[in-house]
């Protein structure tokens, strides 16, 4: 079922990660991303790997829950090496039908296999160690200066962070209604394509009101509660530094910097 | 000046054609003159589609009236300057309790008012902290909203329109999504905050029982307000509220009855303590008709179908058998719904099951028809294991027919005819059978002709709910599963579409499983009683023996209809009457020759 899916789930407990404020996190994902394409050796990726390993280690987030999360992700990366290997020209290492396999296709592979599995595991760890308002208001706040240029920076939050918090309900209301068609016989399973689509209508129409009519009510509930959009409002969890944030920037600056300078050195 | 003051309000929903001609005018509120006073606690009861939702969104400024004025301290809530300051003062709980919480977390939730307010932050956690603490609910501070219960989520609106400082909360149907416990909790918090923090409670309703603490009552039919008054002056025209589409407390009832069969007891009675005390606290003389007057009456009451078991075939059309049920097994979140369930429906029975939210019932529902299949056990239909390897499963699902709970949020065809032939079609049948099908359910269901061609979208809740029930008759079940049919409706309208229930019971034989809340409802019209407890049947019998079980049923968050405590505070209090009696009929009856025998000892 939908509601399975555990990849990047918050995961409630109280690490040192966990207390870092979004911002520091948000830009330390960066970064780390940033680091594992500038790194380009074998030494590079042992240490972006010790540097992800002592990150899991301090969120005191089961590694094993980590995995199970990205289970859905395996089938994307096998998919991306796939081609990886097959279309890098290069000197032919071996070649079956039409397809050949060559050195730089292995190379590249392996580095893109690194990097996207340190790529998903460092993103999760964030949003396993950040609830989902936390990283809304922290985008909201990295993303301020973009208000200058009229974007609606504070409505786009709300509306994400509204959005999180009405996915399990229709999600939800969906099962509700797809049990309720099927009790009147529906079938949702057999079938051709047209036939299937066909057969979504009455899941949909139905969900489509539903979702209307919540929007209705939460707007006026919304209004009655006096709002009426991010001017003039205060915060009851304004993000404000800490000393552990600025060491944590500390860290991450300086980490990007040795993989810069391994870049340089060419090690 | 009152806080609220309204004089000849007038509003009109305008509704505009597609070709922009004259917008239809519709008058949701007529002439509404109102006067609050600071600290009341006002009830304002009346039909679904009454006008009161409209008065409640003036009061809050989210519509600002058509003709007339309304002041809320003070304040002309049609001046647009005002808006945020008039909102402020007079908060808001809705009727949904999912569609009105905002935030992810319960104190962020709570502390929404206060940000949009421009509170200081420090500020902000007090406000939450205290209105928390005022509901009930500061253990859940952490929690998501998701998690809570209905009672639970609607305690938490409650804390954010408190968080605000209001000097008045208007509560829109705070109660009609939530089951008995749920809306206990909810008035508690409500009646708390009236009497402690002496904040004005304006309470919209069409429960009778949550209003007889109020100090003013206003009564609305199509827009106006038609009745004014005290609880004891209000309740004491039973005859009127009917009209009304209303009713009144079980205990008034039943007082109004007796005063009908000649006892000498004052009108207005409000409370089973002040029932049972004035039958008991004096002596009471009857005149001697009263007594004989209505043993006509009681072989009457024989004909109702509660009361004529062993009518019905033995023959069980559906079984369950040591029936588990697990949801996520082998994970974290491991629960058994259901734990050795071992059950039988007999054919043309009428059955009710009750059990608090969470005991099961819902999935012994979706089991009885084959939607969710049990983690071990067997359930049988007509004698045949539904799970075996080829078993017509939609057969069966239109066999046993299963109406949701809030069924009309299914509804998605163009017209009434067609969406009632949703079911019909898929079994497969022509489209003339289909029609007629669909015709003979909507008539059972009591929707005319007249309704054939309309969009389901343009009825009224009642006649959606109704379709929606004519959708799932019309595969012609033999066993109709109910779970909560009259949830939402207004008296009248429970009344009628349970009425329809049992005439389709009595009419086409059909078996029915009735799922409800309300021991009321139940006690009035099924043969046999089941009640689940933590997925386990607790009892299962006839009403009088399970609501015999009364203090028992307290124990599981449920209660036996309040005419079974009447009864039994009477015989303790040394009237001899029969504790078997469970509706207001056979609690008169009882009453009287029970009054009657104490009259000939004299």
């Amino acid at each position: 079922m939908l509601r399975d899916i555990t990849i990047g789930q918050y995961y409630p407990v109280n690490s040192v990660l966990h207390r870092l404020d979004p911002r520091v996190k948000l830009v330390s994902t960066l970064i780390y991303i940033v680091s594992l394409f500038v790194f380009d050796s074998i030494i590079g990726y042992v240490i972006a790997a010790i540097f992800l390993a002592s990150m899991i280690k301090l969120s005191q987030v089961p590694f094993r829950f980590m995995v199970k999360g990205l289970k859905p992700v395996v089938v994307l990366l096998c998919i991306t090496l796939f081609f990886n290997l097959i279309f890098t020209p290069g000197e032919a290492v071996f070649s079956i039908w039409i397809i050949t396999v060559t050195r730089e296709g292995i190379q590249l592979a392996v580095r893109m296999g690194i990097r996207l599995v340190f790529l998903v595991i460092g993103a999760s760890l964030m949003t396993l160690t950040t609830t989902p308002n936390q990283l809304t208001d922290g985008l909201e706040r990295l993303l301020k200066p973009l208000n200058h240029i009229h974007v609606p920076v504070h409505e786009i939050s709300m509306i994400m962070s509204i959005a999180l918090r009405f996915i399990p309900i229709l999600l939800d209301e969906t099962d509700k209604i797809m049990k309720a068609q099927t009790a009147r016989g529906a079938d949702f399973e057999s079938g051709g394509l047209v036939r299937k689509v066909k057969a979504m209508v009455p899941l949909l129409v139905p969900l489509f009101i539903s979702a209307f009519r919540r929007a209705n009510d939460l707007a006026m509930a919304m209004e009655a509660r006096c709002y009426h959009g991010g001017e003039g409002r205060t915060q009851m969890k304004p993000l404000i530094y800490q000393k552990r944030d600025y060491v944590a920037y500390g860290i991450v600056w300086a980490y990007l910097a040795v993989s810069i300078v391994f870049r340089v050195l060419g090690i | 000046m009152g806080i609220i003051k309204a004089t000849k309000l007038v509003y009109d929903y305008l509704k505009y054609g597609e070709e922009g001609q004259e917008p239809e005018v519709n008058r949701a509120i007529d002439q509404v003159d109102l006067d609050v006073k600071e600290g009341q606690f006002i009830a304002v009861l009346g039909h679904n589609g009454s006008g009161k939702s409209t008065l409640a969104k003036q009061i809050n400024a989210l519509l600002v009236p058509t003709e007339g004025t309304l002041w809320v301290d003070q304040m002309d809530t049609s001046s647009e300057a005002d808006v945020w300051r008039i909102r402020q003062k007079a908060g808001m709980v809705f009727q949904n309790p999912d569609n009105q919480i905002i935030g992810n977390m319960v104190e962020e939730d709570v502390g929404f008012g206060p940000e949009n307010l421009g509170v200081p932050t420090e500020d902000i956690w007090k406000r939450v902290d205290e209105s928390l603490q005022a509901v009930g609910m500061t253990a859940y501070r952490r929690q998501s909203p998701n998690k809570l219960s209905g009672g639970q989520k609607q305690r938490v609106a409650i804390a954010g329109v408190m968080a605000m400082h209001p000097r008045c909360i208007v509560l829109d149907e705070p109660t009609a999504m939530l089951d008995p416990n749920g809306r206990k909790e909810v008035l508690k918090a409500v009646r708390k905050l009236n009497q402690q923090e002496g904040v004005t409670v304006i309470l919209i309703t069409h429960y009778m029982e949550e209003v007889v603490f109020a100090d003013d009552i206003y009564v609305m039919d199509s827009g106006r307000i038609v009745m004014h008054g005290t609880p004891r002056e209000i309740f004491s025209q039973v005859d009127l509220l009917k009209k009304y589409r209303l009713d009144v407390p079980q205990a008034t009832l039943l007082a109004h009855e007796l005063i009908q069969a000649g006892v000498p007891l004052k009108e207005g009675i409000l409370t089973r303590e002040e029932l049972v005390q004035e039958l008991t606290g004096k002596e009471i003389r009857i005149p001697k008709d009263a007594v004989s007057g209505h043993k006509a009456q009681e072989t009457e009451a024989a004909e109702s179908p509660a009361a004529r078991p062993g009518k019905t075939a033995k023959q069980p059309v559906l079984r369950l058998e040591h029936v588990y049920y697990t949801y996520s097994p082998g994970t974290a979140y491991e629960m058994h719904a259901l734990k050795d369930v071992n059950l039988e429906l007999p054919q043309g029975q009428f059955v009710g099951m009750i059990g608090h939210t969470g005991s099961g019932k819902s999935t012994l529902t979706q089991l009885l028809n084959g939607l969710v299949r049990p983690t071990d056990g067997t359930v049988l239909f007509e004698g045949e294991n539904i799970w075996e390897e080829n078993y017509p499963l939609r057969s069966l699902r239109s066999q046993v027919g299963l109406v949701f709970q809030y069924p009309e949020h299914q509804l998605f065809e163009t017209d009434v005819l067609a969406d009632v032939c949703f079911g019909p079609k898929n079994q497969g049948l022509s489209q003339e059978e289909c029609e007629k099908r669909a015709r003979e359910a909507l008539k059972h269901v009591g929707l005319g002709e007249e309704f054939y061609a309309k969009s389901p979208f343009e009825l009224s809740g009642g006649q959606k709910r109704r379709v929606a029930i004519a959708g799932v008759l019309a595969m012609n079940p033999k066993v109709l599963i109910l779970d909560e049919p009259t949830a939402g409706l207004d008296p009248r309208g429970r009344d009628e579409i349970l009425d329809q229930i049992a005439s389709l019971h009595r009419v086409r034989g059909i078996t029915i499983l009735l799922v409800s809340h309300s021991m009321e409802d139940i006690a009035r019209y099924v043969e046999r009683i089941i009640v689940m407890n933590h997925g386990e049947k607790a009892f299962d019998g006839p009403p009088k023996q399970v609501f015999a079980h009364y203090k028992e049923l307290e124990t599981m968050g449920l209660a036996a209809p309040q005419i079974t405590y009447i009864v039994h505070d009477l015989k303790e209090a040394g009237l001899l009457v029969d504790t078997e009696a469970t509706t207001v009929e056979e609690a008169r009856d009882t009453i009287l020759s029970a009054l009657g025998k104490r009259g000939e000892l004299c």
